[in-house]
C-alpha cells in the first residue's frame, strides 16, 4: 500500500528537534509531515531515557525525556503535523519540478520542496547478537530463523522457539509464545532479569509447570544449511557448550542506532554527520536541511537546546524555498495577534 | 593514570585517564569505537567493555541500574562485563585493562 502526500516540509525524525521544527515552521504557515522508525514520538528521549531527568532545557529546571516530549507535542498541536510512525526514510529523489520525494520503507511518498533531517544518530534498529553468520538466518519466513520482533504470534504456533535476553520484550514474548509454541527455551547471561517483576514471576511459574525451559547461557553459534536454522550451540555459565535444536531464534537486546539509508542521500557525510552552514543549517544540497545531533559545524554541541536554535534558523530559510514570492514577516508570539491566532490562544 | 584498551580488531591503545572522568568518556574521546548512545546515562548498554586481568575485582561493584542495563548488552561475560560509563577514573585504576565488547 503506497500513499502519496504533498506538503511543505518533510521531517525525518520525530525526536525533540523534529518536533520543535514543526513549531517554528508552523509559525511561518509551513505544514509538515514527519517520518520516524519508532512507533512513537520522542526519539532518544523516549526510547533511551523516558524516566531520566534532563536539567539543561532553558526554563525547565528538571524535565524527563517523556515529559519534554509530551510538552513539545502540546506546543505543536495547533499546527496539525502528520506523523508516519514505524516507517524508515529510505530514499530521496529530486523531481523534475525541483521538489523532493521522500519514500519510506512502507511505501509512503512525501513530496515537499524542503526536507529536514532531524534524525539524531540515525535509525533505531534491533541489536544483532555478534554470532557468526547470523545475517544468513534472517528474513527466512514466518516462524522460522532469526526474528528481532514478533509481528504475528500465530506464526510461531507449533514451533520450537528460543528466546535470548532479560528485558521486558524477552520476558513478554516468552510468556506469550509459551502456550502456542511446541517448546519454548529462554536463555540469559544471568539468573536475574531487568524485566518487570510480575513478568519474571509469570515466567518462573511457566518454568515450574514445564512450559518454559530457562538456562543461564548464551548463543555461540547457529546451525543450518543455507540459512535454514536447525539449532544453536549454547554456552553455559561454566563455559560448557551444548547443542540445542530450534526452529526460531528471537534475540531481544533492545535497540541501537545505525545511520541507515541517510548515508545514501548524497549529503557529503563527514564521520556519519551532515555538514551544514550555520546561517541556514542547510546541507551541501539546497533544500535539504539537517538539525540536531545529526549535523556538524564548527563549534557544534550535541545539546537539545542547540537543536532548538537550529530549527528556528532552518525555518526562516525553508520559508523562502516554500514561498519564494512572499515576504517573511518576523514576529514575536508575545505581541503578534496573527501568531496567537495560529496558536489558538487569541489574547 | 593510564588505561590500556583493546579495540575490536585486537589493537591495543594506551590512553591517559583523567581523574573523575568515566572510562567511556576517555575511550570515546581517544577515538575508540564506543557508541555510548545515551551519553553516559547508563541507559543504552552501548559502552560495554570487558575488564581484563583481574581488574574487574578491583572496581566498585556495579550498581543495580548497571546490572539491569547489562541485560541489554550483547555478548555479556559474567565476571568481565561492565558499562564503561560507570567506571570512574582514579589513581588506583592506573593500568586498568579493558577490551571493547562486540557490537
Amino acid at each position: 500500500m503506497s500513499t502519496r502526500v504533498e506538503t511543505d516540509v518533510a521531517i525525518i525524525g520525530a525526536g525533540p528537534i523534529g518536533l520543535f521544527a514543526v513549531f517554528e515552521l508552523g509559525l511561518l504557515d509551513l505544514k509538515c509531515h514527519l517520518v520516524d522508525i519508532l512507533d512513537r514520538p520522542g526519539g532518544q528521549c523516549t526510547e533511551l531515557y523516558p524516566e531520566k531527568p534532563i536539567y539543561d532545557i532553558p526554563g525547565l529546571p528538571i524535565v524527563t525525556g517523556q515529559d519534554l516530549t509530551n510538552r513539545l507535542l502540546e506546543q505543536i498541536k495547533p499546527f496539525g503535523a502528520q506523523f508516519h510512525f514505524g516507517e524508515m526514510a529510505q530514499a530521496l529523489e529530486k523531481l523534475p519540478d525541483g521538489k523532493w520525494k521522500l519514500t519510506t520503507d512502507a511505501g509512503t511518498e512525501i513530496v515537499a520542496p524542503v526536507i529536514v533531517i532531524a534524525a539524531g544518530g540515525g535509525s533505531f534498529v534491533p541489536k544483532r547478537p555478534p554470532v557468526p553468520g547470523i545475517e544468513a538466518f534472517e528474513n527466512k519466513g514466518d516462524g522460522i530463523g532469526v526474528h528481532y520482533a514478533v509481528r504475528k504470534m500465530d506464526t510461531f504456533r507449533g514451533k520450537n522457539v528460543l528466546i535470548a535476553g532479560g528485558g521486558d520484550s524477552a520476558l513478554d514474548w516468552t510468556i506469550n509464545l509459551a502456550p502456542i509454541a511446541k517448546s519454548l527455551t529462554l536463555v540469559h547471561h544471568r539468573d536475574g532479569f531487568r524485566a518487570a517483576q510480575h513478568s519474571v514471576n509469570q515466567m518462573r511459574e511457566l518454568e515450574k509447570e514445564g512450559k518454559v525451559k530457562f538456562h543461564v547461557a548464551s548463543v555461540k553459534q547457529l546451525h543450518g544449511d543455507n540459512g535454514n536454522l536447525t539449532g544453536v550451540t549454547l554456552s553455559g555459565a561454566d563455559k560448557k557448550e551444548w547443542e540445542h535444536q530450534t526452529d526460531a531464534f528471537l534475540p531481544f537486546f533492545g535497540l541501537t542506532i545505525k545511520l541507515g539509508p541517510i548515508a545514501e542521500f548524497g549529503l557529503n557525510l563527514h564521520e556519519n554527520l551532515i555538514p551544514v552552514d550555520t546561517a541556514r543549517f542547510e546541507s551541501s544540497t539546497p533544500g535539504i536541511f539537517a538539525i540536531g545531533d545529526i549535523n556538524a559545524y564548527p563549534g557544534k554541541l550535541k545539546l537539545i537546546l542547540s537543536g532548538f536554535h537550529e530549527a528556528a534558523l532552518m525555518a526562516q530559510a525553508a520559508f523562502h524555498i516554500c514561498k519564494p514570492n512572499e515576504k517573511l514577516r518576523f514576529q514575536y508570539t508575545t505581541s503578534s495577534s496573527s501568531l496567537q491566532k495560529k496558536l489558538g490562544v487569541n489574547a | 593514570m593510564k588505561i590500556v584498551a583493546t579495540d575490536r580488531v585486537g589493537k591495543e591503545h594506551v590512553v591517559d585517564g583523567r581523574d573523575g572522568w568515566s572510562v567511556m568518556e576517555i575511550l570515546r574521546d581517544a577515538g575508540l569505537p564506543i557508541a555510548a548512545e545515551c551519553g553516559g546515562a547508563c541507559a543504552c548498554a552501548t559502552c560495554h567493555v570487558y575488564v581484563e586481568d583481574g581488574w574487574y575485582e578491583k572496581l566498585s561493584p556495579p550498581s543495580d541500574a548497571e546490572i539491569d542495563m547489562l541485560d541489554m548488552a550483547l555478548a555479556v561475560e559474567p565476571g568481565r562485563s561492565r558499562l564503561s560509563c560507570q567506571i570512574v577514573c582514579k589513581d588506583e585504576l592506573d593500568g586498568i585493562k579493558v577490551t571493547v565488547a562486540p557490537e
